[in-house]
């Protein structure tokens, strides 16, 4: 096949709604998407792990305790099985780790928000898993079979990470005053970053035309970014608690709810790197990186070392 | 010796396929991958990562590298010839409707 | 003290135990040497999370029942006393996170800090090998709480103990580096292994009755495992005799402070709530 019939091939089963195959042949662009929309994914989940995990050796109950560690775990299982999507498509997680390391990669940069209380534990399970999964659940049907397999597995294991926020959160709001207090701050605090989660607008969100076509992407970040909120806000009432937006509104005329100007000013600061806690968390990801090296090495060598022992035995 | 070690270094843990059989009876069905040394190493990793949530009975892993696939390029040749051998299936049969049971 | 009160140190020790590891474990959550790992370990740390909640869960019935005359003194702390005082029943969580330290029966090995993979493993490997011939034992006392717990628990430590087994020869035998920290962490550690097999008055009593295991039976078995292990690792078995002990008297190292200070840090802050 010339490169031609590959791309209408590739583009036949793009159009009849099949799954791409990682020994399918695929555009460049298609694979150079994938690979970094993948990587920032699963790179998301492994820095992640961090505002959460400050809070493991603190949960108040011992319930709660369990509970986050399995979450965070969780958080580790995802980013290994998008890091295995990735590999698929001819890059190792090694170099994936190399470019999150030297800043090429970028990662969601909601986690480069501080928890500073109990009740942040609630507010990330509630707004930012929420959010994430409004975006994954549709990559879910994504054209590139292992990101879209992984992904089903992710939103399976994702559906007790939000409830857990939420009833953190609902526990708070009828708790004492206190703890009505804790949950309406950390509201506060995570409210705006969860809905810049979804991306910059529209118009100026340079890659969305070309990946909703190929089905890397199936909404766009704003219809995304209005389902949030639309479901958030009555989520919100249950709890009690005041979104911290005073333009916010019921549109009867759009059936949805308008939203206050978001802060994309505060967004391009974070991603380009003066978030309050980028420095930390990419510091901290090193720093078990290269404080594992020696165990790595050693597992390998003595893999190494076994291997070359039964060989002799068998030769002899 | 040195050398060698060296290179193992450098060298990231090989990748592995695991299938998983979820039930007694069940074939064992491919679930993932991951990385590991060696392959008891790769076998609890299986059941660290993939089994969490009572997903498993049973885990297969291999080395990634010795897995080979067929080409996707040469499906039409590969699979469409069986498409006109329906007689190989029981519904190609017509039976009467006395016998019920066949 | 009475049997009763045995029982409940007994239960509590081993509560502790659990929690005191599966704390040290979970904190390597999102820090491990890969990602592998790391979900391994978590998983291990849950596994001593969970049989932790059982036995305190226990053991909280246990002190329930105690007359309100010996609850009162039972542990000093002042949260506790004064939960006691207004009638209320302990939970779970008021045992591990409203006692100080000298109420804490953990042994000193658990609470000693994760420093690094050898350090985690050389730990786990002792007390994983510990557990593994614990439980067995433990499984056939006459408490059926305690005997139900050694059952699940035994499934559980043989997979630790395989996992930590194997970690320890990778170490001894993989490169030189690991080689020298594997062997490190071993001698540092070796002096919190003899309190493992040291028969307190709560382990005789417990004994006699028919509850407790002979700790000392199984300091020669624990001894053939991990030289057998060593051995494979070519790691050397400290010749070191002096053995610190103290924790099964709430008698701690410096490191179970700073652990309560985080453990509890939510419960004092935020005294008397639902979370």
């Amino acid at each position: 096949m010339t490169v031609h019939s590959f791309q209408e091939h590739f583009d036949s089963l793009i159009d009849r709604e099949l799954t791409i195959e990682p020994r399918d042949w695929m555009p460049d662009d298609y694979r150079k998407t994938l690979i970094r929309q993948i990587s920032q994914h699963a790179h998301s989940e492994i820095v992640g792990m961090l505002p959460e995990g400050n809070w493991i050796t603190r949960a108040p109950s011992l319930r709660r305790k369990a509970v986050l560690l399995a979450k965070v775990q969780d958080e580790a299982g995802h980013g290994l099985y998008l890091y295995s999507a990735a590999e698929t498509l001819g890059v190792t997680r090694d170099e994936l780790y190399d470019q999150l390391h030297t800043g090429k990669a970028k990662y969601s940069s909601i986690f480069n928000y501080p928890t500073l209380t109990w009740a942040d534990m609630g507010a990330i399970g509630w707004l930012v898993d929420g959010a994430a999964i409004m975006n994954q659940v549709p990559l879910c049907r994504t054209s590139y079979g292992p990101y879209a397999r992984a992904m089903v597995r992710v939103c399976k294991e994702e559906s007790f990470h939000q409830r857990q926020g939420f009833e953190i959160m609902l526990t708070l709001s009828k708790g004492t005053e206190i703890q009505k207090k804790l949950a309406q701050d950390a509201f506060n605090r995570w409210w705006w970053p969860s809905l810049m989660m979804f991306g910059p607008p529209d118009a100026e969100s340079p890659h969305t035309e070309q990946s909703v076509r190929w089905r890397i992407k199936r909404l766009t970040n704003d219809e995304l970014r209005q389902k949030f909120v639309d479901v958030t806000v009555e989520q919100a009432k249950v709890l009690g608690l005041e979104v911290p937006d005073k333009d916010l509104k019921w549109n009867e005329e759009r059936g949805h709810f308008d939203f206050g100007a978001i802060n994309w000013d505060e967004f391009w600061n974070v991603v380009k790197g003066n978030g309050p806690c980028n420095k930390q968390r990419l510091e901290t990801r090193k720093k078990a990186w290269e404080d594992g090296k020696w165990v790595r090495d050693a597992a390998m060598a003595h893999a190494e070392k076994r291997k070359a022992k039964k060989d002799a035995v068998k030769a002899a | 010796m040195t050398q060698e070690i060296n290179k193992t270094n450098k060298s990231e843990w090989p990748l592995w396929e695991v299938f998983i059989r979820s039930k007694v009876g069940l074939d064992h069905k491919h679930a993932g991958s991951l990385h590991a040394a060696d392959a008891e190493m790769a076998i609890e990793n299986a059941r660290d990562v993939y089994t969490r949530r009572m997903e498993g009975v049973s885990i297969w892993v291999v080395e990634s590298k010795f897995i080979h696939a067929s080409d996707p390029g040469e499906s039409e040749s590969l699979y469409d010839p069986a498409n006109d051998k329906i007689y190989r299936h029981p519904t190609f049969y017509n039976l009467p409707d006395e016998v019920k049971y066949m | 003290m009475n049997k009763q009160r045995y029982l409940l140190d007994y239960t509590l020790r081993l509560a502790d135990d659990a929690l005191i590891i599966g704390h040290r474990l979970s904190e390597w959550c999102g820090h491990g040497p890969v990602l592998e790992q790391d979900i391994a370990l978590t998983n291990t740390s849950l596994d001593h999370l969970g049989r932790a909640r059982t036995l305190y869960q226990y053991a909280a019935e246990q002190f329930n029942r105690l007359p309100q005359g010996e609850k009162k003194n039972a542990f000093t702390s002042v949260a506790i006393q004064n939960l006691v005082a207004s009638g209320e029943n302990l939970g779970e969580d008021d045992l591990a996170y409203l006692r100080d330290g000298w109420d804490f029966r953990n042994m000193l090995l658990l609470e000693q800090p994760n420093i690094d993979w050898a350090y985690t493993i050389a730990r786990s490997f002792f007390y994983d090998t510990f557990n593994y011939f614990f439980f067995q034992h433990l499984a056939g006392c006459k408490d059926e709480s305690l005997a139900a717990v050694a059952e699940k628990s035994l499934k559980e430590v043989t997979y630790h103990l395989r996992w930590s087994s194997e970690w320890v020869v990778r170490l001894g035998d993989g490169t030189s580096e690991s080689h020298q920290r594997m062997q490190h962490a071993v001698n540092e550690l070796w002096a919190y292994t003899g309190e493992l097999f040291v028969m307190n008055d709560t382990d005789k009593i417990m004994l006699q009755e028919g509850t407790g295991v002979d700790i000392e039976a199984i300091k020669p078995l624990w001894m053939q495992r991990v030289s057998a292990v060593f051995e494979e690792a070519t790691i050397n078995t400290p010749t070191g005799t002096w053995m610190q002990q103290g924790g099964k008297e709430g008698r701690h190292t410096e490191q179970l402070g700073y652990i309560l200070a985080e453990l509890q840090f939510m419960q004092r802050a935020y005294p008397g709530m639902a979370w």
